[in-house]
């Protein structure tokens, strides 16, 4: 691991630098105690035993008494008119309670949406995806409420298919959308385009003329699943007030908030929402699923009811990442210096928008990735389609742009005759880029550097099977081979290849939203001890916040005991555990009120014991291990002495530098607060002759700006590997033409095991961004983008073959 | 939905008459999903966990008769030198704790193309003892498998038995899957050699409708072999007899096209497998060959 918290405090990350670093004992006068556990060391999870232990409570082990059990009648189609809903026969079933379809929905307001309002609580008359909720049922029993729902007799009419790109912009195509209002309708090109955004700089096409060598290309990625192990559920309790009580795994309270009351027709104030155990989100939280339909029954039924999806519904009951084809021309300079980039970017963004708007945002502004292109012509768009919807998955817009371009700097190598990592390097951006965006980059951006440290690892030995072998000479380890336990190959047919990618991901939302977080930081005295607690209303969705703001108050406030407050909307918002922001902006926040309540224990202390030490008034004061210190180590007193029988409590909002929003024509502005970089290196062994891969070691390098936890950090870069890994050669929802999914299971849509899983050796930067606090930067999803182009470029290394679509399947590989 | 759960066999096989319906699970590895996915909702569900006959095994002279609830996970560790062609499969199905429960009794009740046992089964030789009220039989475990998930039991009958040749040669199993470990085969292809007998059978999943053999590769081989003196000398087959071989084995496939692969990959992977584990069994034939000479 590179760097500690020296590095952040001598780059200047502000007073905020003053950092417990867990090196306990030292009590001379001069030296600081520090707080153990505090930022950038590796504290302990506090759910961590829990969940390792298997006690801990996730949404779907929510209980109430006397509750019900909803279920949702989904649409058997991908588009067809509801020509009639018949409820009278589920209805009347016993242990039934009630059936919900459109025509209940107890407001004006029928429809939600991330963005843009679209999507009706329940289907209105028509159904535009393969299982759009229809109806719901709550009955005493979950079988009971699933058998009711299947009597449920729904006369659908089908209608013709929107599937692709031709056929949704065709003059005739049919709306997805008719009479749209959205902010968008006015600019696109097609009403079945949900949003376009061109990024133009220089002049292209004079560029173009200036350059040696051209490459273009036209890549595909599938539709690839967040595919978190916590299936969607929830409880709603009604309450007496007229309102709900709705527990809940999401990812941002208050933006479900938003969408939930006005359908329900109650003041956000009576929706009240606590966060229940969260397995795993990466953007599939984002979009509500059963939140409505559950608060809807509760209301209805005067009971509690919980929702809990199976993993089939589950596939069906959130939003994927986006398909997209994405065509790239790139030029360059005989001597390897890129000309200009031309792409377009198509991405599906199926029935609904979600957050197709922001995706496109991305996919355009990111679309070069982290090289210094002048001259560029950009466009990317999102289609409305009877696909299943998409939205947010982690690295958003920016994992298929990634994908395309890194495979183009690869063909561009290769036709140049030049190392790809060379290229790559003498192409990189550094601090003082200008972005396609006009944007500078204005914090460090190490790209040539990562990709020198990924390159400068040792390789993986040759034939690791052998090695791996017990029974000596002739023995092979299978499970070092392409197929693994499957016993296919002995080595037979087994190439090497090795391959590179680099990408560039934003960190924190963008184009002028208002970014911010709220926390609320108590300090008190309890049975002669400080302690802390801090509240906010971030979602913990396994990517360890709860663990990071436990670390923030230790260093802040110099208390070891921190307790975190269930995360509920009594406190403001804290947005979206998205984006690669929840450090950044809650953590920003948790510390900024820190200095609230810092500020006044001080105030307090020198009010009590002003009188008695001079250094009161004239020192630097900081809150050290439980007690009041001075910059030089001397202690004035405890935190117990000074606060006495009461409390300091302070709540604040904390905002990232604000950002503005893209040119609609030329996608000019100063769009992202932060950008975050990770460089692959993939070391794969593929069997020619059956198409199968074994990746042996996919290292990475990345720059987190500072590591609050390195731990956490190691982890998250690992596991984002892991998913782009799954992109790379097995994560697909395969749609058929007419809409409809075919592989919503565990069966058959496949996420990498630990043996798909190889050594990912993992080598953190900490330069430090002096816009950020502690200089952090967003390190969530990075590492998802470079994975999946560095897999397939050592595939294609050790095979010759194009490649241009992920996943890659064994069909591909031996072309058949 | 009942739930029955014999105690002995003979209530098993009464409870099975009396309810000609009722899906019988022993490590509801495969009955469970599918009920958990709504693919079937039987009357009854017959617990066979009590039966202990079923959870036995015995090693005869020219047979093993597996009960047809032994988990995988004993076949691997127990029974490998007799059926390594079956402890092979065993070892690709699912993960520990599916292989901890399933068995080879409930491969052949749901008669799935892609279950990892049946190209070992064939490959080896075996016959499945079903059983009623009416009596017992012995069932080729070619004859057993006769459509998509059907297979040749009556309504009253129940798998007690599966009678499998103990290995008289090398054996091997491979299948592709698209990911290294849990997964359902894309296919799969045995290869059992009988030096006893001079013969090799093979058996081939996930690549028609119904597992199978090879038999026109299966003929063509012993024949070659034979033609050649192979099994005395030992020398390898020249490589055009392998890839005639590996292309009779593909040639006997009659795939699909699905969400796991296309056909014409299939039966390019079929003819694969068969080269290489022709390769693997003969070289240890070789071997084997070569150490009793020596011994």
């Amino acid at each position: 691991m590179a760097g500690t918290a020296d590095t952040t405090a001598a780059t200047g990350a502000g007073a905020g630098a003053r950092t417990g670093t867990g090196t306990a004992g030292a009590t001379a006068v001069g030296a600081r105690t520090g707080t153990p556990d505090g930022v950038g060391a590796s504290a302990r999870r506090p759910d961590g035993t829990l969940k390792v232990t298997g006690e801990f409570a996730y949404s779907s082990d929510l209980w109430h008494e006397d509750m019900l059990w909803g279920c949702t009648l989904r649409s058997p189609y991908a588009h067809a008119e509801i020509v009639s809903v018949d409820i009278g026969e589920a209805l009347a079933q016993a242990g039934v309670h009630t059936v919900l379809t459109y025509d209940d929905l107890p407001a004006e307001r029928k429809n939600y949406g991330l963005e843009i309002k679209d999507t009706p609580a329940l289907a209105h008359g028509r159904v535009r995806y393969h299982g759009e909720p229809v109806a719901l049922v709550a009955a005493d029993h979950p079988e009971t409420a699933r058998r009711a729902a299947a009597k449920i007799r729904v006369e659908y009419r089908e209608l013709p298919v929107v599937h692709d790109e031709d056929n949704a912009l065709a003059e005739d195509a049919p709306l997805l959308h008719a009479g749209r209002e959205d902010d968008h309708a006015a600019h696109v090109p097609h009403p079945n385009i949900v949003h376009r955004q061109p990024v133009v700089r220089g002049d292209a096409d004079a560029a173009a003329r200036r350059a040696d060598v051209v490459v273009t290309g036209t890549y595909q990625v599938g539709m690839q699943d967040q595919a978190f192990l916590g299936p969607e559920s929830g409880l709603a309790v009604p309450a007496e007030d007229g309102g709900v009580d709705l527990y809940i795994a999401t990812q941002w309270l208050h933006s479900d908030r938003k969408q939930i009351a006005p359908v329900l027709g109650l003041p956000e104030e009576k929706v009240r929402m606590t966060l229940a155990g969260v397995g795993g989100a990466f953007g599939g939280r984002e979009d509500l699923s059963m939140q409505i339909h559950a608060c809807l029954l509760a209301l209805r039924t005067g009971k509690p009811v919980k929702m809990v999806y199976n993993r089939f519904e589950s596939f069906f009951g959130h939003v994927h990442r986006h398909p997209a084809t994405l065509r790239y021309e790139h030029g360059a300079t005989r001597d390897g210096r890129l000309t200009h980039v031309r792409c377009r970017i198509v991405l599906d963004g199926g029935a609904y928008a979600s957050a197709s708007p922001a995706v496109v945002g991305n996919a355009a502004s990111l679309s070069v990735g982290p090289y210094v292109v002048d001259d560029v012509d950009i466009e990317a768009l999102a289609l409305y389609t009877n696909n299943p919807p998409c939205g947010a998955m982690r690295g958003f817009g920016a994992v298929q742009a990634c994908f395309a371009y890194e495979a183009q700097l690869d063909k561009l190598a290769d036709r140049l005759g030049m190392d790809p990592v060379e290229l790559r390097q003498r192409n990189a951006m550094a601090q003082g880029a200008v972005m396609p965006t006009g944007q500078v980059v204005d914090s460090p951006a190490p790209v040539a550097e990562i990709l020198r440290r990924v390159k400068a690892l040792p390789l993986p030995p040759e034939r690791q099977w052998e090695a791996a072998a017990e029974g000596g000479r002739g023995a092979v380890d299978v499970r070092a081979l392409p197929g693994g336990l499957s016993n296919t190959t002995r080595g037979e047919g087994v190439v090497r290849g090795v391959g590179y990618a680099v990408g560039i991901k934003n960190v924190g939302f963008s184009e002028g939203f208002d970014d911010y977080s709220t926390a609320r930081v108590r300090l008190e005295a309890a049975g002669g001890e400080p302690v802390a607690l801090v509240h906010t209303a971030a979602a913990e969705v396994g990517q360890g916040g709860v663990t990071v703001h436990q670390q923030i108050v230790r260093t802040e406030l110099g208390v070891g005991h921190v307790t975190v407050h269930p995360a509920d909307t009594r406190v403001g918002s804290a947005g979206s555990t998205s984006a690669s922001r929840q450090t950044y902006v809650t953590g920003g926040a948790v510390r900024h009120v820190c200095g609230l309540v810092r500020e006044e224990v001080l105030e307090r202390g020198r009010a009590r014991f002003g009188a008695h030490h001079p250094a009161w008034t004239s020192a630097e004061l900081l809150l050290e291990g439980g007690k009041v210190v001075t910059s030089g180590g001397e202690v004035l007193a405890s935190l117990v002495e000074v606060l006495g029988d009461e409390p300091v409590e302070a709540v604040g909002e904390w905002r990232h530098r604000p950002t503005e929003p893209f040119d609609l024509t030329t996608g000019q502005g100063f769009g992202h607060v932060q950008y975050s970089f990770a460089a692959h290196r993939a070391v794969v062994e593929v069997d020619i002759e059956l198409g199968l891969v074994k990746v042996v070691e996919l290292a990475c390098a990345q720059d987190v700006g500072k590591a609050v936890n390195p731990d956490a950090v190691v982890g998250q870069i690992q596991g984002g590997t892991t998913q782009g890994l799954g992109l790379a050669v097995m994560e697909e929802i395969l749609v058929d033409p007419s809409g409809r999914v075919r592989n919503p299971s565990f069966t058959d849509y496949l996420i990498p095991t630990i043996l798909d899983t190889p050594t990912i050796p993992v080598d953190v930067l900490e330069l430090a961004d002096e816009h950020a606090p502690y200089g952090l930067r967003g390190a969530g999803e990075a590492p998802t983008l470079s994975s999946t182009p560095a897999v397939l470029a050592a595939i294609r290394a050790a095979t010759g073959r194009e490649l241009p679509r992920v996943p890659v399947r064994p069909e591909h590989i031996v072309d058949v | 939905m009942e739930f029955l759960r014999p105690r002995t066999w003979q209530e098993a096989l009464a409870a099975k008459a009396e309810h000609p319906s009722a899906v019988p699970i022993a490590g509801g590895t495969d009955v469970m999903v599918e009920i958990n996915f709504d693919h079937c909702r039987p009357t009854h569900l017959m617990d066979l966990g009590r039966v202990p006959e079923l959870h036995e095994w015995e090693v005869g002279s020219a047979t093993v008769r597996l009960g047809a609830s032994v988990p995988y996970t004993k076949i691997i560790e127990r029974l490998a030198p007799e059926l390594p062609g079956l402890a092979l499969a065993s070892h690709t199905v699912g993960s520990p704790q599916i292989r901890n429960r399933g068995s080879v009794g409930g491969n052949l009740g749901a008669a799935s193309p892609a279950g990892d046992a049946h190209p070992a089964l064939l490959a080896a030789g075996a016959e499945v003892e079903a059983e009623s009220v009416r009596g017992a039989r012995r069932i080729p475990v070619e004859d057993f498998y006769t459509g998509v998930k059907r297979n040749a039991l009556a309504d009253d009958e129940l798998i007690k038995y599966i009678h499998i040749a103990r290995a008289d040669g090398p054996q091997q199993f491979s299948k592709v899957g698209t990911r290294n470990a849990m997964v359902i085969a894309v296919c799969a292809f045995s290869l059992a050699l009988h030096p006893a007998r001079r013969t090799v059978r093979t058996g081939i999943g996930s690549a028609a409708p119904t597992p199978l053999r090879a038999r026109a590769a299966e003929d063509f081989l012993t024949v070659a072999l034979e033609e050649g003196g192979h099994w005395d000398s030992g020398r390898p087959l020249p490589p055009s007899a392998a890839r005639r071989f590996a292309e009779l084995c593909a040639a006997a496939c009659d795939p699909i096209d699905d969400v796991r692969g296309s056909a014409a990959y299939r039966r390019r992977a079929v003819g694969v497998m068969a080269r290489r584990t022709l390769g693997w069994t003969w070289e240890s034939y070789r071997g084997e060959e070569r150490s009793t000479r020596c011994a």
